[in-house]
Order: C-alpha cells, then structure tokens, then sequence
C-alpha cells in the first residue's frame, strides 16, 4: 500500500517536472501576458538603467527653470522647484520597484510559514492564529499602514517592513486552506508512516502543491505594493525627501493643479498605472497556465 | 435563520473585542506621547504630568485598556485631544458624508457591472466586450487617487462644471439640495469608476459560465426571449459571487473613501481619521478603527444573508 502511493507521488513528481516547459509555453502563449512582461520589463530598466543613460540629477532643483513645460532641455518639464521630472520619474520607479518587491517576497514567505503551520499543526492553536488574521484584517489596511506611516517615519526598509507587515495576511490564509485540502491525501500520510519530519513534509511534498497559487498571489501582491506605497507617499507619508517618489511627484503637482501643469501629474499617475497593468497582466497570465493544469 | 444570524453575531464578537486589542496596542507602540503633541512648545515636565493623569494615561497599559472598552460599551469614545468634542459626536458628523458616497457608489456600481459584465458575456469576444475588458483593465488598474485628480481637473478646472470639493458651495448664501448633489458627483464617480471595473470582470467571467449551462439552454428552448434568458434564468446564478463580494468590499470601499475624501477634501470619515492620525488624536483613531472592524464584520454577515437570499440551495444551520 505504502509502496504504491510512493510509486503514485513519484509518478506525480516525474509529471511536473515534464509539465514545466508546458507551463511556460502557455505562459507565454497569451498576448497579454507577453505585453504585461514587455510592460515591466521596460519599465525596470527605464528605472534602473535610465538613469546610467540619462545622466541627470533628480534632486538638483534647477530654480531658474522652475514650472517648466517639457522642451529640449527638460523632456519632461520641471516641477514647481525646478526637479527634472524626468530624472524623478526614473528614480522615483527605482524604490517603487524595489519596495514592491521586497515587501511581496516577504508576505510570501511569512504568509507561506505562518500558513502552513497553522494548517498543519490544527486544533485550537490554528483557531487562534487565523482569529488573529481575521481580526487585522477587519481594519482596511490602508488605515493601518497610515497609522504605521506616521508612527515610523519610514526608510525604505521600514517602509517594506510595512507594506509587507499586511500584506501577509491573505497569503497565510490561501495556504493554510491549501494545507488543509492535501493534509490527509495518502501520500502525505505515507511520508508520515515512512518517518518523515514535519519540516520535509512541508518542504518536499506540500509547498510544490500550492507554489503556483502562492507566486500569483506574491505576484499581485507587488502590484499592490507598489500603489500601496504610491498612496502614502500621495497623502505625504511616503520615503522621506528628497528621495522622488511617484506618489510623492502627484502629490505635489496637485497643488499646482489650476494652473494646468499637465507636465506634472500625467508622467508619475502613467508610471503608477504601467506599473499597476503590467504586473497584474503578469499575474493574470500566470493564474491561467496554472489553472490550465489543474483542469 | 434567526439562529443562524444569532450565532454569527455571537462569532463575531471575539474579532471584535480583538480590533479594540488591536487598535489599542496599535497606538501604544507609538514612539513619542500625546502629552508632548498637545503641550507643543508650553511642553514642560510639570505640565505633562497634569495632564497625563488628566487623560489617564499615567495607569498601567492593561488598566487603561479595560477602562477604555468600558467605556465603549457603554457608547462613550472619550474626548478627542484636539478637538475638545466627544468622539462619539465627531463621528456622527463624519459618517453620514462617508455613507452617502460609499452607499450611492456600491449600489450603482453593482448595477451597473452587473449589467455591463452580462452584456459583455453575451456578446463575449466581440468588439465592444474587447474594448470594454481593456477599458476596465484600465480603470480596475488606475489608482484612486490619480483617477480623483484626473476628474477634478477635466470636469471642474476644464468644463467648470462640477466644484472640486467640500460639501456646500461656500460663496452661495442658501446652498440648497441641488448644490449638495452637485458636490457629491465626483466622489461618487471616482469610487464607483473604480468598484465598476473589478465587479465588472468577475461577472463577465461567472455569466459566461452561466449561459454554458443546461437551464440555459432549457429555456431557449421553451421560447423565452434572449433578453429574459439572460436577465432573469442566467443572471440569477451567475449573481451569486458579486453579492458575496457586496459585503466583503465594504471595508475596501471605506479604505479608497480615505483617499477620495483626501482629494476632494470632503469631511467624512478616512478625512477625519487622516487628521487625527496626523494630530496623534488617540481617541478618535481609537474608535475609528473599532467603527471599521464593526463594519467588516456586518459586511460579512451581510454578504452570508444575502447569499442565503438568491441562493435557496443555502441551508443555515
């Protein structure tokens, strides 16, 4: 009986790894999947390679330019203190990017441990630990992020720590009910019998079940907290100046709103929305080649 | 059902009593004391003791807190710092002006998608539901608080016709029913472009599994009309996950209303908490926060009754 269901898990290992390529060919076989990755990629080097090629300064306020529409000199424009916008939108998309990313990657991972303990060891201690996911996350996170803002003024790695510090939430619960579901499959059980510790069992023959589920939401979750981040910046509790920041970039050409300096608030509102379609493209396209397995 | 809806109340209220826990160590892991905020520059020790035990914030943590929910209980939020009001009685002004913007946005952009989302599913792959999915990849994309801003500057500073904030109009001597309405059309919008586009693309996808299925087909078959085919025999189980989501967007919608209400400086409830986040007004982002963990839980309630509703298969046990 054991021998068999090892026999089955191994068959079942041997498929997915012959189904990756698979994977990646429906992947990339969406249109829109393909023009979410061009998306991002652009704008991944528009932020950290720009800036090698255009070698402007971002923080230099060029005062006797100050509210300049775009020409020759200024692509862009300036703003209201004479920032070339276009420098700022580069490196403004350097901590978007980076604080997207790492705060995603960390939600993964706490979320993904929090997850499968709670679901693997049950019992009240389970209660207990998702009653606590539960209860933050009645409060919209944005109020707590506020709150966190202010109470911290933020660098960039506490402004990670932040974003990611919510973010968690709605992975451990995706993988806690993911645990549940393979938790009394036989070849879970067998691995049991054959004396397997519960930290191989999680690693070994639960996490490649849900990986697929996990990585789109770690990938909307970039999305997520990237605008997270543009929103506070927005309300004025983003990286302290004069680091730019998009969020930050809109904010202040708000204030100069009627008198119609478009050159200030298309460019980073654009960034924000390029950065917000790409990665959720991304994500789209990952969830129907995953799915398209599971069919 | 009413025992059902009993012990769902009852459920909820361990999430409950762990938001006040929530919000209550939320604020006490604050560096820097509401004392010296208050005091600003007259900040001596002597005073900052007075006052400290005036606030009773010289007790220990856990007293605090039991006094605190004490107080709650018995609908008392305490005295905001800065404004020398009740809180119970700044919210009250708040919430009104949150409700009208959340509540008209929900309503009309449930309607709304699930029309829109339908007729994209009819005519699935057609041009308009191509451009309609692009459209509302965009907008389910775009972030509030550029959206506000984009809507301010075409509809009040280009058309001149709609005012950019506030409530009333405060050059208008008598600003009557009409001026109010006029001031609620932006936000509005913005809350309800932003709901439409998501809400939008989860029933576009639930009809066209819908229109798949053999009742579907059975009645074609018995000669109803497309119009009825799709509005009332598909519509009614392709329905079933917006409803859910009726109830669980609630405390998203109130966390975009922050954002909106920032723009269009619209003195609601995210306004108030954003100002008082700012002052360090303990109490009212206190009760701020216990306010939305109360309005998420009755979302969810919400969202399970309704379901029940246009879902008889739903037993509650």
């Amino acid at each position: 009986m054991i021998n068999q269901s090892l026999l089955i898990e191994e068959m079942e290992a041997q498929q997915v790894v012959n189904e990756r390529p698979d994977f990646m060919r429906r992947f990339w076989k969406s249109g829109t999947t393909k023009l979410g990755t061009i998306l991002l990629v652009f704008l991944i080097l528009f932020s950290f390679v720009g800036p090698l090629i255009y070698r402007h300064s971002a923080i230099k306020a060029h005062l006797l330019y100050t509210d300049a529409p775009p020409s020759a000199q200024f692509p862009l424009g300036t703003d209201s203190l004479g920032h070339n916008i276009l420098a700022q939108l580069m490196v403004g998309g350097q901590s978007s990017l980076e604080v997207g990313f790492a705060a995603a990657f960390l939600s993964m991972v706490f979320g993904v441990f929090y997850g499968m303990i709670s679901g693997i060891i049950g019992g009240w201690i389970d209660t207990v630990m998702m009653r606590i996911v539960d209860i933050i996350l009645a409060i919209p996170s944005i109020f707590i992020l506020l709150f966190l803002n202010v109470a911290f003024q933020p660098n960039l790695i506490i402004m990670i720590l932040v974003l990611a510090s919510t973010a968690w939430l709605g992975v451990s619960r995706l993988v806690r009910a993911e645990v549940l579901a393979i938790k009394n499959q036989v070849y879970v059980e067998a691995a049991h019998a054959l004396g397997a510790r519960t930290w191989r069992i999680m690693n070994r023959y639960m996490l490649p079940n849900f990986l697929g589920t996990v990585l789109v939401a770690a990938t909307l979750g970039i999305a997520d907290a990237i605008l997270a981040m543009a929103g506070l910046s927005f309300l004025g509790l983003g990286l302290p100046p004069p680091t730019p920041n998009w969020g930050g970039m809109l904010s202040d050409a708000m204030n100069y709103m009627f008198q119609n300096s478009w050159w200030m608030i298309y460019p980073p509102g654009l960034a924000i929305l390029t950065s917000q379609v790409s990665i959720n493209l991304i994500g789209d396209g990952l969830r129907n080649a995953i799915e398209t397995r599971e069919r | 059902m009413l025992k059902y809806m009993v012990r769902r109340v009852l459920e909820a209220i361990p999430t409950l009593l762990g938001v006040t826990v929530i919000s209550f160590i939320m604020i006490h892991i604050v560096p820097g004391s509401p004392v010296r905020i208050l005091l600003g520059n007259h900040y001596t020790l002597e005073r900052a003791a007075v006052l400290s035990k005036e606030l009773g914030l010289n007790k220990p943590l856990w007293i605090q807190y039991f006094i605190w929910l004490g107080n709650i209980l018995h609908g008392n939020f305490g005295f905001s710092y800065v404004y020398d009001k009740p809180v119970a009685h700044l919210i009250l002004q708040a919430l009104p002006h949150t409700l009208i913007i959340v509540v008209v946005s929900i309503l009309a952009a449930h309607l709304f998608a699930v029309f829109l989302g339908s007729v994209q599913a009819y005519y699935q792959d057609s041009i308009f539901d191509q451009i309609a999915t692009v459209i509302n990849y965009l907008f389910y994309s775009m972030p509030s608080f550029w959206l506000g801003v984009l809507l301010i500057i075409v509809f009040s500073i280009n058309l001149h016709w709609l005012p950019s904030g506030g409530i009333v109009s405060s050059q208008v001597s008598n600003p009557g029913f009409g001026d109010w309405v006029r001031h609620l059309i932006l936000p509005v919008g913005s809350l309800f472009l932003i709901s439409v586009a998501g809400w939008a693309r989860y029933m576009r996808s639930s009809m066209r599994e819908s229109l798949l299925q053999d009742y579907v087909r059975t009645a074609r078959m018995k000669g109803a009309n497309e119009f009825r085919v799709v509005f009332v025999h598909a519509l009614r189980n392709s329905i079933l996950p917006l409803i859910t989501m009726f109830g669980l967007s609630l405390p998203t919608l109130l966390g975009g209303a922050l954002f909106i209400e920032e723009i269009f400086n619209y003195p609601g409830m995210g306004l108030l908490y954003w100002d008082a986040v700012n002052s360090r007004d303990y109490p009212i982002i206190m009760a701020i926060t216990v306010f939305l963990g109360i309005v998420t839980v009755l979302g969810n309630l919400i969202a399970d009754i309704l379901y029940g509703i246009v879902d008889p298969r739903i037993q509650y046990r």
